[in-house]
């Protein structure tokens, strides 16, 4: 613990010896009075999202994930409000990518994975959801940290996807494509090389790709896991915009490691720390107030 | 649980930022205090040094924006770090203005001196709140070295006895000038004077709202004192 308090002099002293101004030493605060402290364990409901501002897109409860026997997720509950853009951060290890890839069971790829608990989608549970796990992804779109352009043309890109689910006629589907790549933002840009490969965009318009391919398929939940990472700041910038006209139709969960982007583009956040919920609420107050000292360590870079 | 940043960088701007608002509210507490001691004495020589000592006040308080500025663009604060940074915007500004309430009473003094008569000023009744004043300045800056709400607090109520003295001179002036209206040119000076140590008394009274702004997180301007309680506990 370091000491807040520092030694004052006299008021009067040397006031009229014209030495100046008392040289006080002084050290910024470390933790406040008055912060509860953590309890990671307890779990935690966003009074915003009880009905308040948005119902609930996804209703996570109790839910625990192993990687064969490491506990990767402990016990967490929280709810994702619809049309909203939710962000997860955490240092890296904190599950904020598990816990994003268990909303379209993406973890059941690999073997020795499982989850335990329930994870609402419109009050159907995810997790123990008899349909078609294909039917779940469509309803469930994600965008890796990568850009994952499949090799084919820009047109077939988008398409791929919308064709599998829906019988949609060439002019129907032509039109599929030039909305998802306008929603996107990347339709002025291919709009004249929608035969040319998709890997021949730039980075930052691979992602934009990845991103219309995957609203092609028009879902409701869209999962972006750290979508930017990889991108120059123009780019970044283009997908932030993006985000913010996505959620008008969709709810929007972004996974990053950049605490701005978090504070920029999100409604609402959660700070995940060792496979724990620590605290979620409004980004605002998150990034303005956070009721937990952890969080406050960690926006504000004393995480060591 | 780590108490620094990870950047020690960082930690030494803000460290650097604290301790120029603390030198800066050390000028100001000597120009206070040398503006009473200047009007008690009748001194031009003190009341010059308070009118000198207001540009260096000055350059500190753009020094201070400046700092502020360069650790806003190149760190993107949050949280407490975030209030700090704002109060101390807001808290440089109210001790600027505290240093213009003493450059005030300073000229006054001058220009009191320069019109002779100055043995029948009858300044006993504003002692008290000139002692007030100085005081709450200086524990207003106490209180944001140890960022101490309680302490904030207790500015706030005496700030309100400040208020209530300032309140009573005004009418027992009142009465004088309908009294005898040789009294009026004395009464003005003296109402001048207790006006600008009241105002001295309001920055230190906004000091301690940012402090608890920096702590608690809450904006406690304009609200009463029962409320700022509770958001203290």
């Amino acid at each position: 613990m370091m000491q807040n308090t520092v030694p004052i002099a006299n008021p009067l002293s040397g006031a009229f010896s014209g030495t100046g101004a008392r040289a006080v030493p002084v050290s910024f605060p470390g933790p406040l009075p008055g912060v509860p402290p953590a309890s990671v364990s307890e779990p935690l409901i966003n009074p915003a999202t009880t009905g308040k501002d948005a119902p609930a897109k996804i209703a996570v409860q109790n839910l625990n994930f192993y990687y064969g026997r490491t506990q990767a997720l402990k016990e967490i509950s929280l709810e994702i409000p619809a049309y909203r853009v939710t962000a997860f951060i955490g240092p890296s290890g904190c599950g904020k990518s598990t816990l994003l890839r268990t909303f379209n069971r993406m973890f059941e790829l690999y073997p020795d994975q499982r989850a335990e608990g329930s994870i609402l989608l419109d009050g159907e549970n995810l997790l123990t959801s008899k349909r078609d796990v294909a039917l779940i992804r469509a309803r469930v779109g994600m965008v890796f940290q990568k850009p994952t352009p499949f090799p084919m043309s820009i047109f077939d890109n988008i398409a791929f996807g919308a064709r599998l689910f829906e019988p949609l006629s060439l002019i129907d589907m032509e039109e599929r494509v030039e909305w998802a790549l306008r929603k996107a933002a990347l339709w002025e840009e291919v709009k004249d090389k929608l035969s040319s490969s998709g890997m021949s965009l730039s980075g930052g318009q691979q992602q934009r790709l990845c991103i219309a391919r995957a609203i092609a398929v028009k879902p409701e939940l869209l999962l972006l896991d750290e979508p930017c990472s990889a991108l120059d700041p123009i780019s970044t910038a283009r997908i932030e915009e993006l985000i913010a006209e996505l959620k008008n139709d969709y709810t929007v969960i972004i996974v990053t490691h950049n605490m701005q982007q978090a504070a920029r583009v999100s409604d609402y956040t959660a700070y995940m720390y060792l496979g724990s919920l620590v605290e979620f609420g409004e980004t605002e107050q998150i990034f303005f107030k956070p009721r937990r000292q952890e969080t406050e360590d960690y926006i504000t870079g004393r995480f060591g | 649980m780590s108490e620094k940043h990870l950047s020690s960088q960082f930690d030494s701007d803000l460290n650097g930022i604290s301790s120029q608002l603390m030198e800066m509210g050390g000028l100001v507490e000597i120009q206070i205090q040398r503006a009473i001691e200047a009007l008690a004495r009748f001194s031009t020589v003190l009341a010059d040094e308070v009118v000198a000592d207001e540009d260096r006040v000055d350059a500190m308080e753009v020094t201070i924006d400046r700092a502020l500025t360069s650790v806003v663009a190149r760190r993107q604060p949050a949280a407490r770090d975030l209030r700090f940074l704002l109060a101390v915007s807001k808290i440089t500004t109210n001790l600027e203005r505290a240093g213009d309430e003493a450059h005030k009473i300073a000229r006054r003094v001058k220009s009191i001196v320069e019109g002779g008569e100055i043995r029948n000023m009858p300044i006993g009744d504003l002692h008290l709140a000139f002692d007030l004043a100085t005081d709450l300045i200086h524990r207003a800056l106490d209180a944001f070295a140890r960022l101490d709400v309680n302490a904030a607090v207790s500015i706030m109520k005496e700030d309100n006895i400040i208020d209530r003295e300032f309140k009573g001179f005004t009418r027992k002036l009142i009465t004088y000038m309908m009294e005898d209206p040789r009294t009026i040119s004395h009464s003005l000076d003296l109402l001048f004077l207790a006006k600008a140590v009241e105002r001295i008394g309001d920055h230190a009274k906004n000091i301690a709202e940012f402090i608890i702004y920096i702590v608690k997180g809450t904006d406690v301007r304009h609200s009463s004192l029962t409320h700022i309680e509770s958001v203290i506990q």
